[in-house]
């Protein structure tokens, strides 16, 4: 691997070298390192594109990364990566893609995650999405996520896409079993003409299941975004949906967060606020001796909470 | 020494030109703690907003240790030692109370223990708010009371306070009064609160009533005072202001 890597890695995984635990590095198209632990094991699939990660019953502190980076341009790819998490688990999933496009093709990853989850496990799952290089080829990246959580478990998911993909449909379906939570956490960030678009099911399955969905973005310049985030309630349970959204230039942003109950006792909640950066906000900041930029630079990093 | 020389500030609503500051002059020693007091509308925040940079003044000057600021930025003036604590100040999504105070403290990341000596003094527990965010989820009084906080962890030259007992709680108020008098006492800034507390304005060096965007009456507090409360000026002021 090559400094332009390391570079990509760090933004996507947070990875200055190669980590401690469980790994799989996947570089355009081919396993370009991967490492296994004793609870922890990787193993490529035989009938199509993308690794299993099978996590013992009883791991904990371990964290795995499986970081995709692609450095080639006109290069498309789509990867199934299924996850399968024993009972009492304790741990932390760092997956993400980095693309560094300098050609005129597109460069295109599809991740499709899918988690199976035991009983009362704790897992943490944070993907970040990054795009580099001045080549005219899109940079596009299109996730789908589907969690199985199961009774007791809790998940705690985060994404983020700051700047540099040009184009991303973002698909997650989430399914919450009896005494278990999901809390999801998306941030995002679009410039230029760029489109980010995603779609959220969470689905409150059993009796005590929790599940929040926030979402913070911020759109400028001419690029749009869309959010349907959606909680269904089919058990006692509680649901809370908050969508915030900056407003920048010329940017478009459709926020349409939905609650949808099946159950007299779903208690479910949805808020969506859209708005510009207000003046005031500057004005405080500048009066503690911020320039007007740097006053913008920082409510932004606070909002998305870089 | 902050000198303003027949500041004027005019508003026009497009069918008419509103006078809101009459060409005041004022000077305020360093070390000073003046009260700014007066009938609502008088042009009391129109006049911190202008020495803050705020507002831009139609006519008169600003002086701050000499150095005209008239024409500076909110910025400029910030770095030079100015800092105003808003009536109603903002929210921030997403920060959290502990950045701001260090954005206010200059930029450098604040330790919890500073933030709690910041927070202690304007009644607020730091355990309980330096990672919570400074957004819709805290009350007005909280988010006044931190934005108090800012204005000390800033440790200006010249700290203009507008109204700081607004929307705060009679317990929380007692502990905001000690904070100002031991301000006062053990800092060399200068001070300036604009309030229509007396428990406030009896902590002053002086007094200065803002009515119909004049001057109305300027005086050390022992002299004021008395007649603000027991005589009747402040009908009086409230009759012209209206």
């Amino acid at each position: 691997m090559d400094k332009l890597d390391f570079t990509l890695l760090k933004e996507v995984a947070l990875m200055d070298s190669i980590p401690n635990g469980a790994y799989n590095i996947r570089k355009n198209g081919g396993s370009e390192s991967r490492f296994s632990t004793d609870n922890v094991r990787i193993e490529s699939k035989t009938d199509k594109e993308g690794i299993n990660i099978n996590i013992k019953s009883g791991t904990k502190g371990e964290t795995v990364h499986i970081p995709v980076i692609i450095t080639e341009t006109d290069y498309q790819e789509t990867v199934y990566n299924d996850f399968f998490i024993g009972d009492d688990c304790d741990v932390t999933i760092m997956a993400g893609c980095g693309i560094h496009n300098c050609g005129d093709g597109e460069s295109r990853h599809d991740g499709v995650h899918t988690f199976y989850i035991g009983k009362n496990s704790i897992v943490r799952y944070a993907e970040r999405h990054y795009g580099d290089g001045d080549g005219k080829g899109g940079k596009i990246m299109n996730p789908e996520t589907v969690v199985y959580i199961g009774e007791g478990s809790t998940v705690q998911m985060d994404t983020t896409q700051i700047k540099g993909i040009d184009s991303t449909y973002r698909k997650t379906k989430i399914v919450v079993a009896k005494d278990g939570n999901a809390v999801v956490t998306e941030k995002l960030l679009t410039h230029g003409d760029q489109i980010a678009e995603s779609d959220m099911d969470l689905i409150l399955d059993g009796e005590n299941a929790n599940g929040r969905i926030i979402s913070r973005s911020v759109a400028q310049n001419d690029s749009k975004q869309i959010f349907r985030p959606c909680i269904t309630g089919r058990a006692e349970c509680f649901g809370h949906v908050r969508c915030d959204s900056i407003l920048m230039d010329n940017a478009k942003i459709s926020s349409i967060p939905a609650v949808a109950a099946e159950h007299t006792h779903a208690n479910l909640v949805h808020e969506a606020a859209i708005g510009r950066i207000a003046g005031d906000q500057l004005i405080k900041l500048m009066t503690l001796g911020l320039t007007e930029e740097e006053a913008e630079e920082k409510i932004l990093e606070g909002f998305l909470g870089e | 020494m902050l000198e303003i020389k027949g500041l004027c500030f005019s508003a026009d609503d497009g069918a008419e030109r509103i006078d809101i500051l009459k060409n005041i002059d004022l000077t305020v020693e360093d070390g000073t703690f003046l009260v700014l007091t007066g009938p609502n509308g008088g042009g009391k925040t129109t006049l911190a907003k202008a020495v803050s940079g705020i507002v831009q003044p139609t006519g008169g000057k600003i002086f701050w240790n000499g150095t005209d600021i008239t024409d500076m930025s909110i910025t400029d003036r910030a770095n030079l030692g100015i800092s105003y604590g808003f009536q109603h100040p903002p929210r921030f999504t997403g920060m959290k109370v502990g950045d701001l105070l260090s954005l206010a403290s200059g930029g450098r990341k604040l330790s919890r223990i500073d933030c709690c000596n910041y927070l202690n003094k304007v009644g607020l527990c730091a355990a309980d708010y330096v990672d919570r965010e400074v957004d819709t989820s805290l009350s007005g009084g909280e988010v006044k009371r931190i934005e108090i906080a800012t204005i000390l962890a800033r440790g200006s030259g010249l700290m203009i306070f507008d109204e700081p007992e607004a929307g705060i709680d009679l317990w929380s108020f007692a502990k905001l009064t000690e904070t100002f008098r031991e301000l006062h006492n053990t800092s060399k800034s200068t001070i300036i609160v604009i309030s229509h507390q007396e428990r406030i304005i009896s902590l002053a060096d002086e007094i200065a009533v803002v009515s119909g965007g004049k001057i109305a009456e300027r005086g050390p507090k022992d002299e004021l005072f008395p007649k603000l409360i027991g005589n009747g000026i402040g009908c009086e002021y409230m009759r012209k202001g209206n």
